[in-house]
């Protein structure tokens, strides 16, 4: 029945592990084709993986794993997804219902383990009630604010043997759960006179934008309004990277122009974005002279760290439609004139540090030219995905993203070992895309086992290894806030990553000269079909800057080593 | 300030571990909380009580109407509003303090329920700060055990927390 369901919500690939509490479905799965299970070789991967799909796709992914370690091996995984927002269904084995609660062999309380971390989750109490709740996790997953949704299943739930009735539902009703479908006209019509009035404007926006299927919407009411547009982490690609308007990440390792843009501002229009603190910095100091407008699927988002002066409870798309229409058909224009003074004070700002990194203080290549090579190879039209830390800061202000659903990072939580499985989940439903992903060589390390399924299922994914022997976020921050002193930053004992790949069966390649990049990289993108590791060396001393001030304003950042503003 | 929080919630087995781990995850105090089925035995009413300014109280709201089970929220203190507590009290009375625990529970409209020739138990209902004041009177050295329900409450006049 599990299967069943699965297939009849249409799901080509799952991504699991087995265990004794799942052999009947692993069993039933075996009998038939439509469902194409992914044997990974650890259960978080199978999560990203997932996790990945959802963000690529915007549907949820599904993952498989037994009860005990395998659903505690996931948990990571779930969190990953739950802190940004992902839909996933991931099915856990439990132990037969009369043993719950005996300490039974292989059994935890995945309800309670997966409680903070997921946007619901079920126990199959019956099953005839499998197609019922399958249909549910996947409505609750993918509507409203995503998230992931955990179903826990006793193995007597799914004993081949008893047959029951099964039906699919087409539509799912809970008086408990109407997410909410569009916003409020009377504020979109306030929120859309602000704008028209403003003088020193921004568009922050944020993951809603992606999740939300926003960017068209988006895309065209900055251009109507000519106003700046910021993204953040997870927002980049929901506003085309190489257009004029467009003015950078902003937050901790924003740009410039972008923090200095928001602090100055005197009207910020966010959309799905939650004003994390790793953008806001201190909220008391927060962009002093801004009225905020924030449309937001999730009333909690709003006014929960900055107070809100309009807000807007919505799907982004639908309520960026509906003022694309009020400015459209208003008599009243931007203010050209005012618009003007602030592009040029935008632009003296861009010039001022405009992304800029040294490359005289080091032999070594500078990680920052290494992804802008990146994205000249791939053309800016690649997947990205990435690990945690200076590797995801620099692909992220340095890879153009063009387009919404390419740059597949963990942001919220920050998982370490989330790139190379996120690459197999996009690779594996995009096989004639490129998909890359960029990771260090610490964060490899925490899920490099993936290797051995990329070989099974011959994933061809490139991996971008921008290798600086150490953990370097780590390093920076003590290099900044602890005297230099590296306490447990410094990877020993690296292996040879080219004959680790190599003993998998794919292709490694070490880079050691900046005049052998592009070659290499051309080299490794055109073997469409062999996964190709590059490990690069880069200066380990390099810092990601801009960097703000801890407990300041958006707009006190270092800028180098030696400049602060 | 203290807020009475009223939560009508899908009746089923998780549902109130969702509540209770929302408050602990985020931080949220608790001073008192109640649950049962109404009418409907499909769903539950939960009270609860707890400290915090109005932003805090703001998200408390948000996040309860964010879980699955819960069907409405409605912050009681918002509004004209009746609030109960139910307290059982157990108290040494014997000799002459009985006659002066019978005055005073008199005055609070208490109720003994329970005899013993040395223990009397007295049933108090009202608001909590009624509670409060009843066992202040009585001085804590005759106090044996006390029980309380938490308090519930109710909106006066015709509004309902209903589907
Ligand atoms: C090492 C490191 C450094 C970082 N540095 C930075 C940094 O410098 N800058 C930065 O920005 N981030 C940074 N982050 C990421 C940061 O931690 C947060 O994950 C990120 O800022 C949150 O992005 P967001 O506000 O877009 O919210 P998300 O987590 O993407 O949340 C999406 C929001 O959109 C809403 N939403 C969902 N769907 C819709 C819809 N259809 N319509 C409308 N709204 C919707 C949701 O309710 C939610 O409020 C860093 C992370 C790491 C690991
Ligand atoms: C699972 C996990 N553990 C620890 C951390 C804390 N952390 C953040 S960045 C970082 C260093 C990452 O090193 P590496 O992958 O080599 O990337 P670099 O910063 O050197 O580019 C660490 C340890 C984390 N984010 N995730
Ligand atoms: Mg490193």
């Amino acid at each position: 029945m599990v299967v069943r369901a699965l297939r009849d919500e249409g799901v080509k690939y799952i991504y699991g592990y087995p265990g004794g509490s799942l052999l009947h479905v692993y069993d039933a799965l075996f009998q038939q084709e439509d469902v194409q299970h992914v044997l990974v070789r650890h259960e978080q991967a199978a999560t990203h993986m997932a996790d990945a799909y959802a963000r690529a796709t915007g549907k949820a992914g599904v993952a498989l794993v037994t009860s005990g370690p395998g659903a505690t091996n996931a948990v990571t995984g779930i969190a990953t997804a739950f802190t940004d927002s992902i839909p996933m269904v991931v099915i856990t084995g439990q132990v037969m219902s009369h043993l719950i609660g005996e300490d039974a062999f292989q059994e935890t309380d995945m309800l309670g383990i997966s409680r903070p971390v997921v946007k619901h989750n079920f126990s199959v109490q019956r099953p005839e009630d499998i197609p019922s709740i399958v249909k549910k996790a996947f409505h609750i997953a993918e509507s409203g604010r995503p998230g992931p949704v955990v179903i826990d299943l006793p193995k007597d739930m799914t004993t081949p043997t008893e047959r029951y009735p099964y039906e699919y539902p087409k539509q799912v009703k809970m008086r408990s759960y109407t997410p909410i479908t569009r916003g409020h006209s009377g504020q979109i019509k306030k929120a859309t006179d602000l704008l028209l009035n403003a003088k020193r404007p921004v568009i922050y926006t944020g993951g809603g934008v992606i999740l939300g299927h926003a960017s068209d919407q988006l895309t065209e009411l900055s251009r109507l309004l000519n106003f700046p547009v910021t993204n953040t982490l997870m927002g980049l690609g929901g506003f085309p990277g190489t257009d004029r308007q467009f003015i950078g990440m902003l937050g901790m390792h924003g740009s410039y122009e972008a923090n200095m843009a928001m602090h100055h501002a005197d009207l910020i229009l966010a959309v799905g974005a939650r004003f994390d603190d790793r953008v806001t910095n201190a909220t008391d100091k927060f962009c002093p002279t801004a009225k905020i407008v924030h449309i937001d699927i999730d009333p909690a988002s709003i006014s929960k760290t900055v107070q809100a002066d309009i807000p807007i409870v919505g799907p982004a798309k639908v309520v960026l439609d509906e003022m694309i229409q009020l400015v459209k058909g208003s008599k009243k224009q931007p203010d050209a004139e005012a618009l003007k003074a602030w592009w040029q004070q935008i632009d003296e700002w861009r010039q001022r540090h405009g992304g800029r990194y040294r490359t005289d203080d080091s032999e070594l290549m500078k990680p920052q030219q290494v992804i802008e090579m990146l994205s000249k190879v791939t053309n800016g039209d690649a997947f990205v995905t990435s690990d945690v830390g200076q590797h995801q800061m620099f692909a992220a202000q340095y890879y153009k993203f063009n387009k919404p659903n390419r740059w597949i990072n963990s942001g919220g939580l920050g998982t370490m070992g989330f790139g190379l499985p996120a690459a197999m989940g996009v690779k594996m439903n995009f096989p004639d895309d490129d998909v890359v992903c960029v990771t260090g060589e610490g964060s490899i390390q925490m899920n490099i086992q993936e290797l051995s399924t990329c070989s099974q299922y011959d994933l061809p994914v490139k991996i971008l290894c921008l290798n600086n022997q150490s953990l370097g976020m780590v390093r920076q921050w003590q290099d900044m806030n602890y005297e230099s002193r590296h306490s447990q930053s410094y990877m020993n004992s690296l292996p040879d990553f080219v004959k680790l790949v190599e003993s998998y069966g794919h292709v490694g390649m070490k880079i050691e000269k900046y005049a052998d990049l592009e070659g290499a990289m051309r080299e490794a993108f055109a073997m469409k079909d062999r996964l190709v590791f590059m490990d690069v060396a880069v200066d380990p001393f390099e810092h990601v800057y801009p960097m703000q001030v801890p407990r300041g304003a958006m707009r006190d950042m270092w800028l180098s080593k030696t400049e602060r503003t | 300030m203290r807020h009475i929080i009223s939560v009508l919630m899908e009746n089923e087995p998780g549902a109130l571990s969702r509540v209770v781990g929302l408050f602990s995850q985020r931080n949220y105090n608790i001073e008192s909380l109640t649950v049962a089925p109404t009418d409907d035995a499909t769903l539950s009413r939960l009270t609860v009580t707890t400290i915090g300014n109005d932003r805090v109280v703001e998200q408390i709201t948000k996040q309860l109407n964010k879980l699955v089970d819960v069907v409405k929220v409605v912050d009681l203190s918002e509004g004209e509003h009746i609030e109960r507590e139910v307290m059982m009290i157990k108290l040494k009375a014997s000799g002459q303090m009985r006659a002066e625990i019978k005055r005073t529970c008199d005055i609070f409209r208490g109720q003994i329920i329970d005899v013993t020739p040395t223990t009397y138990t007295v049933q108090l209902v009202g608001a909590s700060d009624k509670l409060d004041a009843f066992i202040s009177a009585l001085g804590s050295a005759s106090i044996m055990e006390v029980v309380r329900s938490g308090v519930c409450g109710v909106a006066r006049g015709e509004k309902v927390l209903s589907l």
